[in-house]
Order: structure tokens, then sequence, then C-alpha cells
């Protein structure tokens, strides 16, 4: 649309220009933010008294394709307590932690976020991820393919065949028009294939003579010589479990080397790996460990993984973690293998306050946000839905901001539990600032999406507006006015469309899926022919009917990139 | 003449995508890798197909496809709760529009679950469901149970293609054995006979070769059938076990027992005696990872989602002693594909009421063949199925006694009986779009020739529908 918007008299925070709640207009042309505009027919909106950000990025949210369809399905009961009647603007869906997508693009709008990164997407049903992305409205979106167990990548990597491995990942990103490697609990997927699991980084899988600290370091490098836009991003091995904060820590530690002064790799709902103790009675939280070891290193960005407390689904790509979770809970279980690539699992959960370990879970969350001192490291997720639903986002950031706030939760926790984390002592509270990057800023630097997450000129005009005015608001007081703004959007504006008034979804955009192409020489070419000519002795469609063409996005935006290879 | 490969077969469950057409003139002429059933679909598409037609003075007349895509619009327009019923046999696409249709309409919507595997969903939904895709049977699974499911009738290529009769990475196929069986067994008899002859002239010591070589004995892999009666599969099984009609509930509880070491105090149980059912526990307990593929003989026989509940919770138990899975066998190409845009779409898979502005599901009560069996609908339209030929009668009867829409490429009872006709282009032959195999693995169909003259994709006659709804509603 060629209209124009000017944004006038807000207070701005827009960490990647610099900009900590300075009062200014927002021009928008076209689109894109503009340095001014002028001429008749532009919309004004009055933002005084009330605060403007970027449009929020999450950086980790499942939202569409098998695992959660298959979660969608599993649980009807959490769709009738929650629906979504149609409207002129919107059509009709379910929530509650597994809501349709319609329900879904509209919700996150409704909060002032514009970016929502799918993280898990077995490449075989990558149409399926597809299919539900085109289905999600308004929001930007993209996806990341699960590459840690792909049966090529284990042989390329075993035998050291780093290009090989990588013309095998460009194509497989490319032809399922995916955003970033994703790994999760490497190497215990495929084991999960005869029902076993990986016990540390150093353990081989079978049959495939590998481990998985082989596949970590393998695909970081692929990631570098491939110059995509994120890092790779791992779920770690032996998730959930107590004492795995040893895991996670050698996680990182271990592609330290790798990163030549950059970014290396994204820990993902670090909380769920952040456990010390032997056992469940023994549980406690590691998150000071963790965070130790982040501050000291800046080759790592994590996301928190942060619990609610309510009753919501859990669904990874981790089968046996998943198994364990069923085991541990009796509660219903789906299980999906899938051939040559990959696991997933999924069991639905409640988390309460008055368990001692759910209630450190909900800890170590926030004190990972909050002893990361450097908060372009850390960014706001509940691992939707496996922590909570995401529109519970504005009850984590009223968590950063408030001590009270955090205190009204706690006094809900057995003191048992208490002393199991540090929680109670610290008293550091996030400022505006600090929120904008970690829901918005700072995601957007870690996915390397150049016009996004900033209100410069040239970005993409995705601007949330929350009626909350930082000069009359002390938000460590008045935490439920925090909670409430930003649950509803004074306004929300997807690539210049007013799409969001009130916390009501008033207008309609065409959110585009992300996806990179990474040139290849011909060369690297002749793997990827050598490979379609065993395709089928690996899987059981053909090697033409694997790839997914471009149109099949209903709304494509390619991310062209130069690689090594 | 044009050969184009990496067909999709748009026929049953299996979406084998392998296949190979030959077409000349624009029109198919040879098929290849397809099954009998595939091949006939790609050889005979061309034949009796529908014209748009309107019934005017109880006589189908035909008209413009305009005409006909108007007429199917008011009516459903003017209905106060109509059902929107079928869906398995066309594109997710398809299937997409049709449901912002039913949610426009403040109608039903429903698939062939509904009298299907619609237990087998229901089940899901309470137990869960260790479930796979295709190419871990290939190439993992040891041992393969099919339990009211014929596959050699049903899902012609399923066995060779994902299951007992496929090859894999670590499991060499069943028939190769089979094979190298019957040919170490005439090399033997070949053996001993010359070496008789030769003992008869001189005195050599005893022939060797007369045994067969003991690896070929070891099983590798095993097929077990349980069904009512001896079908073609079973002839093929390691173990068959023929259990009483109606009486599969029984049968899976026990084998739930006998899994956890527990003991039955009957000689037999729904027809199967228990020494067998020992031998078949110990089977399964002793396989590297198994698997238990089921059809209708459990979803539609006496206990129904009572019955899906017990083999799923049977293959949750077995996860305790080895690995295993569970699927259904699904029968048509895209049903899976309707019940996966249905939940994404609503959150639910199928029997989806809009008549309160958002979706509501409850089974009983949302279901098509129940309201129709209460009288509560006003018009249907039928897609891709056949209802008519399939309902029950009661269910016909008030379906055509209201305004009925049928969107389909040939002629059916439902067609016959319909007050509209709309012909469509074939899914997979003339059309493309997106199709789930049953394994939930989504698989794009191709569009190989072009449709006959006035025949249009499912996709774009739902969505003139729906245009055409809305500008009678809307003004």
């Amino acid at each position: 649309m060629s209209k124009a918007l000017l944004i006038k008299n807000g207070i701005v925070y827009d960490p990647l220009n610099g900009i900590d709640g300075e009062r200014m207009d927002i021009a928008v042309k076209n689109g894109v933010i503009v340095e001014d505009v002028s001429g008749k027919d532009i919309e004004v909106i009055d933002a005084s008294g009330m605060i403007v950000m970027p449009g929020g990025v999450d950086i980790h949210a499942h939202i569409a394709g098998s695992e959660v369809d298959a979660g969608r399905l599993l649980r009807p009961e959490d769709h009738i307590k929650d629906v979504e009647p149609k409207t002129p603007y919107t059509r009709s869906g379910v929530g509650y932690s597994v809501p349709s997508t319609w329900t879904t693009g509209y919700r996150y709008v409704r909060m002032g976020y514009t970016t929502v990164m799918n993280p898990s997407m077995p490449p075989l049903e990558a149409r399926h991820t597809h299919e539900e992305l085109n289905d999600t409205p308004i929001i930007d979106k993209a996806t990341y393919p699960l590459l840690g167990d792909s049966w090529f990548v284990l042989e390329f990597l075993s035998r050291d065949m780093i290009e090989e491995c990588a013309a095998f990942v460009a194509w497989m990103i490319k032809a399922t028009k995916g955003y970033a490697i994703k790994l999760v609990n490497p190497g215990g997927l495929e084991t999960w294939g005869f029902g076993g699991n990986v016990e540390s980084i150093d353990d081989q899988v079978p049959y495939f003579n590998i481990t998985p600290r082989e596949i970590i370091r393998g695909l970081c490098k692929v990631n570098k010589l491939l110059n995509l836009p994120h890092t790779i991003h791992v779920h770690t091995n032996n998730l959930g479990k107590p004492g795995n904060y040893l895991t996670a820590i050698r996680t990182m530690d271990c592609v330290k080397d790798l990163a030549d002064g950059e970014r290396a790799i994204h820990v993902t709902h670090c909380q769920f790996s952040s456990f010390k103790g032997v056992d469940w009675a023994t549980m406690e939280s590691g998150a000071d460990a963790i965070a130790r070891y982040v501050n000291m290193h800046d080759h790592v960005t994590i996301d928190m993984g942060q619990v609610i407390f309510t009753d919501t689904t859990t669904m990874t790509a981790d089968g046996p973690f998943q198994y364990g979770l069923h085991l541990l809970t009796g509660n219903k279980w789906v299980n999906h293998d899938v051939e040559t690539e990959t696991s997933s699992g999924i069991v639905p959960f409640r988390y309460r306050p008055k368990s001692i370990v759910h209630a450190v879970q909900w800890c170590i969350g926030l004190e990972l946000a909050l002893l990361i001192k450097e908060p372009w490291k850390v960014f706001v997720s509940t691992d939707h839905p496996n922590g909570g639903p995401f529109f519970k986002y504005p009850d984590v950031i009223s968590w950063l901001m408030s001590e009270k706030a955090r205190k009204t939760v706690m006094k809900k926790m057995r003191k048992a539990a208490l002393k199991r984390t540090t929680l109670p002592s610290i008293d550091r509270e996030y400022t505006f600032y600090e929120v904008a990057i970690a829901t918005r800023a700072g995601p957007a630097k870690a996915l390397g999406l150049e016009n996004k997450g900033h209100l410069g000129v040239g970005a993409i005009a995705d601007i949330a507006i929350y009626a909350i005015n930082p000069e009359n608001v002390n938000p460590s007081r008045d935490y439920k006015l925090i909670r409430n703004a930003f649950s509803r959007a004074a306004y929300t504006i997807k690539s210049g469309e007013i799409v969001v008034k009130d916390g009501k979804v008033v207008g309609y955009a065409q959110g585009k899926t992300y996806w990179v192409d990474v040139e290849i020489s011909d060369e690297a070419m002749e793997t990827i022919k050598m490979l379609g000519e065993v395709f089928k002795q690996y899987y059981t469609v053909e090697f033409e009917n694997y790839p997914i063409p471009e149109d099949y996005l209903a709304a494509s935006h390619r991310i062209p990139r130069k690689s090594g290879i | 003449m044009v050969t184009v490969s990496s067909v999709v077969c748009p026929v049953c469950g299996c979406l084998c995508d392998d296949l190979e057409v030959e077409i000349e003139n624009g029109r198919i002429i040879a098929v290849r890798n397809a099954c009998s059933v595939g091949e006939a679909k790609f050889l005979n598409y061309w034949k009796h197909r529908n014209k748009p037609m309107v019934r005017k003075n109880g006589e189908l007349i035909e008209v413009s496809i305009d005409e006909a895509i108007r007429k199917a619009a008011e009516i459903l327009a003017e209905a106060k709760y109509p059902i929107l019923y079928g869906w398995s046999s066309t594109t997710c696409e398809a299937i997409k529009v049709g449901l912002e249709l039913a949610e426009e309409l403040g109608g039903v919507i429903d698939n062939t679950a509904t009298v299907c595997h619609g237990p087998s969903l229901l089940a899901i939904q309470d137990v869960g469901y260790p479930g796979f895709t295709l190419g871990q049977s290939r190439h993992r699974f040891d041992l393969v149970i099919y339990w009211g499911s014929n596959p050699w009738s049903a899902h012609f290529r399923d066995l060779d293609r994902y299951s007992a009769f496929s090859e894999g990475r670590f499991q060499i196929s069943a028939w190769r054995r089979a094979f190298a069986k019957v040919y170490a067994r005439i090399a033997a008899k070949k053996m001993n006979a010359a070496s008789k002859r030769t003992a008869a002239k001189y005195a050599v010591s005893p022939p060797f070769g007369s045994e067969l070589v003991d690896t070929l004995l070891r099983e590798d892999r095993k097929l077990v059938v349980v069904d009512v009666r001896r079908t073609a599969t079973a002839f093929k099984a390691d173990y068959f076990l023929q259990v009483k009609p109606n009486k599969d509930f029984e049968l899976l509880q026990a084998f739930r027992v006998l899994v956890k070491d527990g003991e039955l105090d009957v000689d037999e149980v729904a027809g199967v005696p228990v020494e067998l059912m020992e031998e078949v526990v110990d089977v399964m307990i002793n396989c590297r990872v198994g698997v238990l593929y089921f059809g209708v003989g459990l979803t539609m026989s006496k206990g129904k989602i009572r019955n899906i509940e017990a083999a799923i919770n049977l293959t949750k138990e077995l996860n305790a002693r080895t690995k295993f899975h569970i699927l259904p066998m699904r029968g048509h190409y895209n049903v899976t594909g309707a019940n996966v845009v249905f939940a994404w779409t609503t959150g639910f898979p199928y029997a989806v009421d809009f008549s309160h502005g958002y979706p509501y599901y409850n089974p009983g009560e949302t279901s098509v063949v129940d309201i129709l069996c209460r009288g509560e609908t006003d018009a249907s339209l039928v897609i891709a199925s056949d209802p008519v030929a399939n309902f029950p009668k009661k269910a016909v009867k008030e379906m055509v006694s209201n305004p009925l829409i049928a969107i389909d490429p040939a002629p059916t009872p439902t067609t016959l009986m319909a007050d509209v006709v709309i012909p469509a282009a074939y899914a997979g032959i003339e059309a493309p779009g997106t199709a789930y195999r049953m394994d939930h693995v989504p698989i794009s169909l191709r569009k190989v020739v072009e449709p006959p003259p006035g025949c249009i994709p499912d996709e774009v006659i739902v969505k003139r529908i729906l245009n055409e709804v809305r500008r009678l509603r809307r003004g």
C-alpha cells in the first residue's frame, strides 16, 4: 500500500539504533520506515504518552507443522475452553495451548508481535509446516529444519566430509524453505529409532560411528561455511534431566574454538537444560552456573524457555524425552518417528506452583534472564507451548520488570523450592530498553534479520505501540499495568498496515515466509546429484518429489546468501 | 509421446509417488509401478465424466457450469444448517476453502473419517498415539502385525513398499529370504540326489549339503495377522490368529495382560488358544522394533473406539519392553489430509460445527450421519465422496429429501440423486495439490494431463461457490 503513516510524539525504544526512551516521530511509507512523510494523504497516529517499539520477534515458538497439528488433534479439551468467534476481520478458531493457525496469528499481533520463528520442522514433512504457516495470518514467519540426526548429515560428518555435508545442508534448507539449522538432542533421535537415547555429548550413536559433540561441531562448521544468517539452534542432549546443566555447558563449550569472535551457537529454551542435582528429589537450579558461563563467553546466545503455571502441552522433536515425560506423568502420549531424519513427541503437562520441581523451573527461566548481564544474549520465550502459551509473554515481561511481581508468584511456592534457587535474592529489574532488547532487537540481531527489530530508516514498518507512559508508570510497582498494556497493543502496525487497535484485530497484512537460498558451486551440486541416486534407499518418497517449489509459499521472502563452497 | 516420472497415485493411503505415466495426445496410455487399482484409475479417468447439471421438474438437465455453481450457492445461502461432507479424495487446498465456506455458512463440515477411522481419532484423543513414518517400517521393523486389516487386498503395494516384504538399512526383504529358502531347498534336493547316486557306485562319506544352512532358517522379519477369516495376507503370515467376530477387544486386553507378564486363567480368548497367544507375545517382546497396523476390522466392529484404545494401550505398554508403534491403515488417499487441515484450521479433525460462529466439536452430535438421522439439516454439499452408496439408509433418505449438491468427476449414486451436479477434475491426474499419506507425510500431487472441457479443480469450484454465497448474503 502506498499509504503513508506518521506516528507522532511517541516514547521510542529502539535499542539497535541506541534510542532509549526518546520522544520522536516515526514515519512510514510503502510499508517501510522512512525519514519523513509529507503530503495530504497521511494517516496520523497520536502516540503521545505511549511507548513505541519495533514489533516483537519470537525466536522459538512451535506454531506450525506436523508435531503442532498432532498436538491440536490430541487435545480437543484444550480448545473447547478457549474459542475465538469469527469477526468481519478475522477467521474463527480456538486456543488455548495449541491454538488453530488463524488464532495464532491474531493473538501474536494483538500483543504487538510481528515476526515468529517456528523452530522444529521435520524436513520430510516440510510441506505441512508451510501449509500451516501460509494459514497463519499477518505475522512474518520462518522455520528451522531439523538436521541434527539426518542420516546424510551423520554419514558425512562421521567421515569428516564437511564440504559435502555443507552442500547437502544448503540443498535441504532450500528444498524445505527453511531458515536455520536446528539440532534437537543430536544423536539421541537416531538412537530413539531403536528405542534408546544418548546420555552425554560423547556417547556413540549406534551404527553411525559418531558422537553428539561431532554432530554439533560439524554443523557449526557447516553453518559458517554456508554463511547462514543465524547460528546453529540447539536443544541440548539430556533435556529435562537433573544434572543436565553440565551437558548444556559442555555443549556451549564444544564450539568455542570455532567462533572466530562471532556468535557460534544458540541454546534454546535454556531453562530446561539448567538443572542441578542427581534426581528429582535433589533437583535444584543450575542457572547461576549457566549464567556464569554465558557471562564469560561471547559466542553463545540463549532464550529463556520460561515456565507458566497452567495446563499446557509439551511438544518437541525429542522423542525419548517425551516418552520419559509420559512415564513420569501417565498423561496421553503421541510419538512420531520420522524416517531418516528425526522424531517428535507430545505430552500434555500441567505446571503447578506447589510442585517443588515446577517452582524451581519457573525460577530458573527468570534467573537466566536476570543473572546474564548482557541483554543481547538472552531472549524472552516460553518455548511455546512447552513452558506455557505464548500469549503469556506479557506476564513474563512483568516478572522481568518487577521484583514485586516475582515475589507475588513466589509466595505460592513451598519454602523448600525457594531454597533451591537464587531468585529470591535477585533484585534486578529490567528497564523498558532491556525489554525491547529481550523481545525484539536481540532476537532480530541473533537471527540476522537486518530489516527487523528496529525502527531505523529502511526497516520494515513493523511497529508496536503500547498504552503505557514510562514517565507516569513505575513498572516495579505497577506491574499489572505493564502486563495489561503488553497484552493489548494500542496499535500494531505490520508492514505499514494498522492491523491492531486497542488489542483488537482491525486490518490485514500479508505476512511473508522467510527462507534462505544459499548459492553453491557446481562442484557442490555434484554431491547433491549423487545423493539423488541413492535417495530411494533412504526415503520412501522420490528425490524429485522432496523439494518444495517457491510458489508453494503464500508469500515468499527469499534471502540469498553467498557461501564458501 | 511424453513420459512423466515420480507421479503420485491418488487412490489409497499408500500414496505411492514412484509411478511413471506415458501420455500421448493429451491422454494417459500407460502406467508403470502402479498396483492394479492405481493403474485402473490412470487408464480410465477420462471415461464417463460428469456434465454440470441441475434438477428441473424432477430431471437432471445439463446446464452451464456458471448456472450450476449459482444454483449451488443459492441452496447453501438459503439453508439454515447445511452439511458439507466428503473431502477425503481431493486436495488440501480444496479442503481449506471448504472450511472457509462452512464457517461462512455457519454449517457443519465433516469428512469420511466419520464412518471409517473416526473411532481411531477419538481413541487417539483419549490415550495418544505412538506413530512413525513408513520409512521407519522399511528400515527397522522386524515384527509386523496386521489386525483387522488386509493390505494384500486393500493397500496392494504396502507390503513390499513399506512393510513386511520391503528392504531397508537394517532389514532385508522377506521376499529375498523366502526365495533364498526355496532355492536352497531345491539345491539341497539336487545335492542329495546326486550324492545318493554316487554313494550307490562308490563308498563315500555321508552327503553334505543335505541340511539347509541354518542362517537361512533364522527368521529376520515376522508377519502376524489377526483377523476373523484367513485373508490373503494371512496366507503369507508366520502367525495367523483367527479371532471370533466382535471379540477383538477381549483379545487385545488379554494380550495386554500377557505383555505385562500376567497369566490368563482360560485356555482360549476370543477363539484364539492362549498357547498361541503366548508364543506371539514372546515374539512381540523379543522383537527389535514392532508395529501394529490396524484397519476397519477394529474401528467398525463391536467396541469401536474401545478397540483402538486397547490397541494403542497395548502398543504403549510394549514400549516398556521393546520399541513398538501403531498405525491406522487409512483408505482414501487424502483422508489424513482432511483430518490435518481440519485440525489446523479449527482444532478438530472432523465433525466440526460452525453454527455458533466458532468451531464446535462433539462427535455423535456434530457428525453428519447422526445429524441426518435426527433430521436436523436442510441441505447438503457432497464432494469427493459417495455417501448415498455408503451411509445408513435412514441417513441417505434424509440427505436426498433435502437439496443436495454433488461435486465429483464421474457419476456415482450420489450424483445421480443430486439436485446440482458439478463436474470436477481428478486431483492427482488433472489438477495439482497436496495430499497426506496415511503416515502424515505430505506429498504434492501432480497434474499430468488437462481435464476435459468444463471440468475444473475442486479448489476452484468451492472457491466460486464461496464467492457467490458471500455475494448473495452480503448483497
